[in-house]
């Protein structure tokens, strides 16, 4: 199948994700939106691969698989703290990070 | 025939995915998520990645989605958190985002637009992958092992006192 | 014996150094011991270098000091016949005063340190006077200058005399920076700044009249000016003689004060390349004995009296060095040593045995309550007047007559010499007459002890007899001419003293004349008021220095160029303030903006790709 219409998919799923990033306040659905992204680079980096027929596009789809559970593993435990702290999980209302 | 099940396989990752971010309901979405993550698998099977499609199964769909129902159970927001969410979710807030995103999404088909070629649909095996991963990308694969392990001191150390309370042990 | 020469300055400095570390241990005995004794033990060093002197000049190289590039520096002594003698007289009436202080300075809480600056001035100077290079030489000449702040600033709980320590001190160091030039200017024209190469250097180099040399030699007056308390900078010595009467005697009458004499006697062959300058020595010499005459006319502090006759003095040093009487001045500068140190003793005698009062109009009829003490400054007077046969007349008669010699404006100075030692007569004697006949003021409460008697003695001894010493210069200058003057100018030279004598003992003692008249007038108050303040120079210094310098402080005060600098710290501000708003802690603001750049970047990115 072109090549092109799988990139295209990637950047769909990418654009998607980004927007739910961006909407979204629960941070459940910001963590869920990460993933989407996270996977839609993983798409384009098999598709890269298979593209050229070498395994090191799903080489890198491991790595970032291994980011992605990292990164849940983490931000999961964080959206613990933030609901236990603040009772709530609206990332609007954990700015303490201002300037 | 298998051109036909790509495109209906990337029709219900995008659609599901857009349920996914959509929904005011934790739970649905995830399984829409899931849903998502399952399609993206056939695809990868279709271009010729199975081991890749495995492991989304696996690992994405199976472990990282099932973290996310643990915490959903643990959170238990029920019927408030839905409410809230729709709160939340008014029609004006996604008009700067929807922008943003088509902008994204515009200039990335813009510069992908020159790309000709097709993927050969010839599996590549899971052996192959396997000794390239073992073979020059070791040093990778030995940073994301630490990765996984600081994930999980991390996770471990965010975690603690949230499972302390809940347990009943007074924590500092 | 040529080896012994390094022990000369050693031994006061290695006292110094003793009674600075011991200064807590040391018991007052010890530490006047140790004081009197090191300048003692240099000064029986000196005698023997100088009875075992072959007329050829000594030299040792202890070591080599400096070494950049081109210059080469080496601790190293020279020493001819005109080092010997201000060898000798810093040694010898260092010594003297050294045992006078010992007296005088008991009882004071800083004993120790006392006895240690005064040391360390004798080193500095012994080292100033036996440099065989003029950058060690500036080493010895900012020795003293830091000796001399030490010492006038001694009592330093006072606020006024660390006021005039700084003056002191500043003072000489606007002179010390045009001899700094001088060096630099030596060195860049020679490559070297030993003595005895750059006069040859500079004769077979240079031609009479040089602008190089006229400029060289200038810069090193300017240094010697300064240092010598002549015009126009000497103002600093008036004041400091808020210092203890024997550091006056010491620095500021026998020794550091005459180093600007020495200086130009040691670099004369510089100046006898550059005729300008000379003629410029014997004016500032000529102009600064008449003003400090004139101004030692109307003073009543009785130090003052006799600091401004030191500037006088050493102005007929500076007129002698400008007409080639080179061999005079440095005889002027050995008898005025003698007997000004003997002055500022008796001086100092007299202070001390008053409670310190310092004003002749307290003073009187102190002749025969402290006999020393009257002997020792009638000597001394006389000899400053310059009276027959007593020291002061030998030399003083020399430089008058030389003046006499010198072409052009050779009768001019004279008669400006002459004048200065009526007024020098004048104010001796006044002083003289003032303070120890009379009526008696102010009570003595003590006699002086033989710590300070004995100096007195030995002082008298050189001030009446100095004259007929000898000193070895004769190799060290060039053959001065043997020109006799009219016998009418001798008969005047001689008898003008006798003519301020007799004055002053008509004004103040025999009262045949009544002066008060003519002093009470407007315009006799007029004069006295302008003389008594030194001519306004120092009132000249603070309109045309000082204050512009003060205005310019308080302009400055704000500190106007840090505005700028202030305004980019104003910007920066800004700018922080402006992007920490942008820091509101929305984590999907943060998103919002990095899509937003990446936007940017990618649209960057497709245009470069030539899209």
């Amino acid at each position: 199948m072109p090549l092109e219409h799988v990139l295209g998919l990637a950047s769909l799923l990418f654009a998607l994700g980004l927007t739910g990033l961006m909407v979204r306040r629960n941070i459940l659905f910001v963590l869920m939106s990460l993933e989407v992204m996270l996977n839609s680079a993983a798409l384009a980096f098999v598709a890269a691969g298979a593209h050229w027929g070498q395994p090191d596009g799903q080489v890198v789809f491991m790595l970032v698989l291994t980011v992605a559970a990292a990164e849940v593993s983490v931000g999961l435990g964080l959206v613990l703290q933030i609901q236990r702290r603040f009772h709530t999980l609206d990332i609007d209302d954990a700015t303490r990070l201002r300037g | 025939m298998i051109l036909a099940l790509f495109y209906v396989a990337a029709a219900i990752a995008l659609l599901s995915t857009a349920m996914a971010l959509s929904r005011t309901n934790a739970t649905h979405a995830l399984i829409y998520l899931i849903m998502s993550l399952l399609s993206v698998a056939v695809i990868f099977f279709i271009i010729g990645a199975p081991f890749a499609a495995a492991l989304e199964i696996v690992i994405y769909a199976g472990a990282i989605m099932v973290l996310f129902v643990f915490v959903i159970m643990m959170l238990n927001l029920g019927e408030a958190g839905q409410i809230r969410e729709r709160e939340w979710l008014k029609p004006r807030s996604w008009i700067l985002p929807g922008i943003f995103a088509a902008a994204l999404l515009a200039e990335l088909l813009v510069l992908e637009n020159g790309l000709s070629g097709t993927t050969t649909g010839v599996a590549v095996e899971p052996k192959t992958v396997g000794l390239t991963l073992f073979g020059p990308y070791v040093l990778a694969v030995e940073l994301a092992s630490m990765l996984l392990l600081a994930g999980l001191v991390g996770a471990y150390h965010v975690g603690r006192s949230f499972l302390a309370r809940d347990r009943g042990v007074k924590h500092q | 014996m040529t080896d012994l020469l390094w022990l000369i300055p050693a031994l006061p400095l290695a006292s110094a150094t003793l009674l600075i570390l011991g200064s807590q241990w040391l018991g007052p005995r010890w530490v006047a011991t140790l004081g009197v004794g090191s300048v003692g033990a240099a000064g029986l060093c000196v005698l023997f270098t100088t009875l075992q002197w072959q007329g050829a000049p000594l030299q040792q190289t202890l070591w080599t000091w400096i070494q950049v590039g081109e210059l080469s520096a080496g601790v190293s002594f020279y020493v001819d016949g005109l080092t010997l003698v201000m060898m000798s007289v810093i040694t010898g009436v260092g010594f003297l005063i050294h045992l006078y202080s010992a007296e005088f300075m008991a009882g004071d809480t800083s004993y120790a340190r006392y006895f240690a600056y005064l040391n360390l001035f004798v080193a500095a100077m012994l080292t100033l006077v036996m440099a065989d290079n003029l950058l060690l030489l500036f080493f010895g000449w900012e020795g003293v200058g830091a000796c001399s702040y030490l010492l006038v600033g001694f009592w330093h709980f006072d606020a006024a005399n660390g006021a005039a320590a700084r003056k002191a001190f500043v003072v000489t160091r606007v002179g010390d920076a045009a001899m700094a030039l001088g060096l630099f200017l030596l060195f860049r024209e020679f490559g070297t700044l030993d003595i005895q190469a750059l006069s040859a250097a500079a004769n077979a180099r240079w031609e009479v009249g040089n602008p190089t040399a006229v400029l060289a030699t200038a810069l090193l007056l300017g240094g010697a000016v300064g240092k010598s308390a002549q015009l126009p900078l000497h103002t600093w010595l008036p004041d400091a003689m808020a210092g203890p009467t024997p550091v006056s005697a010491l620095i500021h009458a026998a020794t550091m004060v005459t180093a600007g004499v020495y200086l130009v006697a040691r670099t004369h062959e510089l100046f006898l390349l550059a005729p300008p300058t000379l003629t410029a020595v014997a004016v500032i010499g000529l102009f600064t004995l008449l003003l400090a005459a004139f101004t030692a006319l109307c003073q009543h502090d009785i130090k003052r009296i006799l600091a401004w006759s030191t500037i006088s003095q050493i102005g007929y040093m500076f007129l002698g060095l400008g007409v080639g009487a080179w061999s005079a001045s440095i005889f002027h500068l050995m008898t005025h040593a003698f007997f000004k140190a003997l002055l500022f003793l008796a001086a100092g005698a007299v202070i001390h045995c008053l409670h310190h009062e310092h004003d002749i109009r307290n003073m009187g009829g102190l002749r025969s309550r402290l006999p020393v003490v009257f002997l020792s400054f009638l000597i001394g007077a006389a000899a400053l007047s310059a009276l027959p046969l007593t020291s002061g007349f030998f030399s003083k008669d020399l430089i008058v007559l030389a003046a006499f010699e010198a072409p052009g404006i050779g009768p001019w100075l004279w008669a400006g010499a002459v004048l200065g030692a009526f007024l020098t007569a004048l104010y001796s004697f006044r002083l003289v007459f003032v303070v120890f006949f009379g009526r008696a003021n102010t009570l003595p409460d003590r006699q002086p002890g033989p710590a300070m008697a004995t100096p007195l003695s030995v002082l008298c001894v050189f001030s009446l007899a100095g004259g007929w010493l000898g000193i070895p210069v004769a190799n060290v200058f060039p053959a001065e001419g043997e020109g006799h003057p009219a016998l009418w100018v001798e008969a005047v030279s001689i008898g003008i003293p006798l003519l301020g004598l007799a004055l002053a003992y008509a004004l103040f003692l025999g009262r045949r004349w009544d002066a008060s008249g003519l002093v009470e007038s407007p315009l006799g108050q007029a004069f006295y008021r302008f003389w008594h303040a030194g001519w306004r120079v120092d009132g000249l210094y603070d309109r045309l220095w000082v204050k512009p310098f003060l205005v310019l402080t308080v302009l400055l005060k704000s500190e106007p160029v840090d505005r700028l600098y202030g305004a980019v710290v104003a910007l920066c501000q800004l700018c922080y303030e402006g992007l920490s708003r942008s820091q509101s802690g929305r984590l999907r603001q943060y998103a919002t903006v990095m899509a937003a750049g990446v936007i940017v970047l990618l649209g960057v990115v497709w245009r470069a790709a030539g899209g």
